[in-house]
């Protein structure tokens, strides 16, 4: 297919890897942000054919495996509400909550449904007026521009049954999070190409700049992610830092600009947890006052559900790059993707599910 | 397969319908698979341009000079005698 098979050709992969293996002096640690980027890196091999000096680590960029568990139980006890029809992206239908999952209480007779676009939730609260339709809005910025745009047509229809299950997280906060923790290993970051597709790179520059390191906002094909790899350790050889561009293709300074302004106008941003991690400030999403009516939380009185995490689940360091997955005790044994403890085991784009999925380390 | 919400699919637009509230809705086609798409982010797009389509919307429009940005790296990457680098066989 155009655009996909040109970025996977193997004789183009094993010349970059040559080529960062000609560059490369000394060790160094890189982050890559996303989930999508993490699990193309080890379908691929890419972690196996680059030089030994180079360790990939793997971000918390997974929206899925960063929900917390409050918000699944919350989740869970609206799609249980008789009148209601759940609908969610179905990388979430599998998240276990505390007791159960979206998929467990659709067997049991709960309306749950699963949707390709979020303006598809619009559409069946439409055509199902006596009905509830609850929509879990879970994502990055990549993601926020079409849940936005839900919100905002419903109110142009005046949908009184709509409503939405705000879980957005907000990459440039995260990062922080992660370069000001003494303990932080990551000399480099790998940027998740769409999700600078719709902000474009302006945030990242201070950040770089501050924390002295390279940037290189990457894309998904295994070529992409060699040549971001590439331009990273060019930079880390040469002791440059700040925001570089691998994914022009796709990917301005700039971003999205209408996607922008529906974003402000529609959400604002607040403190928000990450699974694993704990409250990452402004790191998230909630509704604006105007559009505080659409809030699903406050519709069906859940806010008062809470949730702990399971103790033995080091999520929190594996998502910060301070772990890897085989550095768990619980992984493969008690925690497989069969029986996940942890969010990073439940979606395939999990650091723990990625790496039992493709045998690494164990 | 794949995170729907990190996906990104490039496809090929065949056509926009025009809509009186800004959410003018069209048609993707992605090698012959079509789905309908959004395309409130991108108003510059036309039938005949590549987009990347994300959950439903068209989020970003391929450039396609671009696209060869990676192999013309490769090209100059050659000339500069960064690929000659032998490999040594990897242990593991
Ligand atoms: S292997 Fe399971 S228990 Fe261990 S960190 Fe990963 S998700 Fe948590």
């Amino acid at each position: 297919m155009r655009f996909v098979d040109e970025y996977r050709r193997e004789e183009d992969a094993q010349a970059f890897v040559r080529a960062i293996r000609a560059r490369v002096t000394r060790p160094w640690t890189l982050m890559e942000i996303c989930g999508g980027q993490t699990h193309t890196l080890l379908r691929s091999g890419i972690d196996r054919m680059l030089p030994p000096e180079i360790t990939l680590v793997h971000g918390p960029g997974c929206p899925v495996c960063v929900t917390p568990l409050t918000q699944i139980d919350r989740a869970l006890a609206i799609a249980r509400r008789p009148g209601v029809i759940f609908t969610s992206f179905g990388d979430m239908l599998r998240v276990p909550g505390s007791t159960t999952n979206l998929l467990s209480v659709k067997a049991q007779g709960g309306d749950v449904r699963m949707v390709y676009s979020p303006l598809d939730a619009v559409r069946l609260a439409e055509q199902n007026p006596g009905r509830q339709v609850v929509f879990f809005a879970v994502g990055f910025e990549t993601t926020a521009p079409a849940n936005a745009m839900a919100v905002k047509r419903a109110k142009q229809l005046g949908l009184p049954n709509f409503s939405i299950l705000t879980s957005h997280v907000l990459v440039p906060p995260a990062i922080e999070a992660i370069l000001s923790s003494p303990q932080n290993r990551v000399q480099a970051f790998l940027l998740a190409g769409h999700v600078c597709a719709v902000m474009g790179t302006s945030e990242y520059g201070p950040l770089a700049a501050r924390y002295r390191l390279p940037m290189v906002v990457t894309g998904f094909e295994p070529l992409d992610l060699l040549q971001g790899i590439h331009m990273a350790v060019c930079a880390l050889e040469e002791g440059r830092f700040g925001v570089e561009n691998q994914y022009t293709r796709t990917v301005t300074a700039e971003g999205n600009r209408p996607a922008q302004a529906v974003l402000a106008e529609i959400f604002e941003p607040c403190d928000r947890a990450w699974r694993g991690i704990g409250v990452i400030p402004k790191s998230g999403y909630r509704l604006r006052p105007a559009y505080a009516a659409f809030d699903a939380t406050a519709r069906f009185d859940v806010a008062d559900i809470t949730a702990d995490e399971p103790k033995e689940c080091i999520a929190g360091e594996i998502l910060q790059g301070l772990k890897k997955p085989s550095g768990c005790a619980a992984f493969g044994t008690r925690c497989t993707p069969e029986h996940p403890l942890g969010a990073p085991m439940v979606s395939s784009e999990g650091a723990c599910a990625a790496y039992y999925l493709y045998a690494r380390a164990v | 397969m794949g995170c729907s919400m990190c996906l990104g699919v490039p496809g090929k637009v065949v056509k926009i319908e025009p809509s009186a509230v800004d959410m003018p809705m069209g048609v993707v086609s992605f090698g012959g698979i079509t789905k309908e798409v959004c395309f409130a982010y991108t108003p510059e797009v036309v039938p005949g341009d590549w987009v990347l389509v994300h959950v439903g919307f068209a989020i970003s429009k391929l450039d396609e000079d671009h696209a060869l940005e990676v192999f013309k790296t490769l090209k100059e990457l050659g000339e500069l005698g960064e690929l000659d680098v032998p490999q040594p066989a990897r242990s593991s």
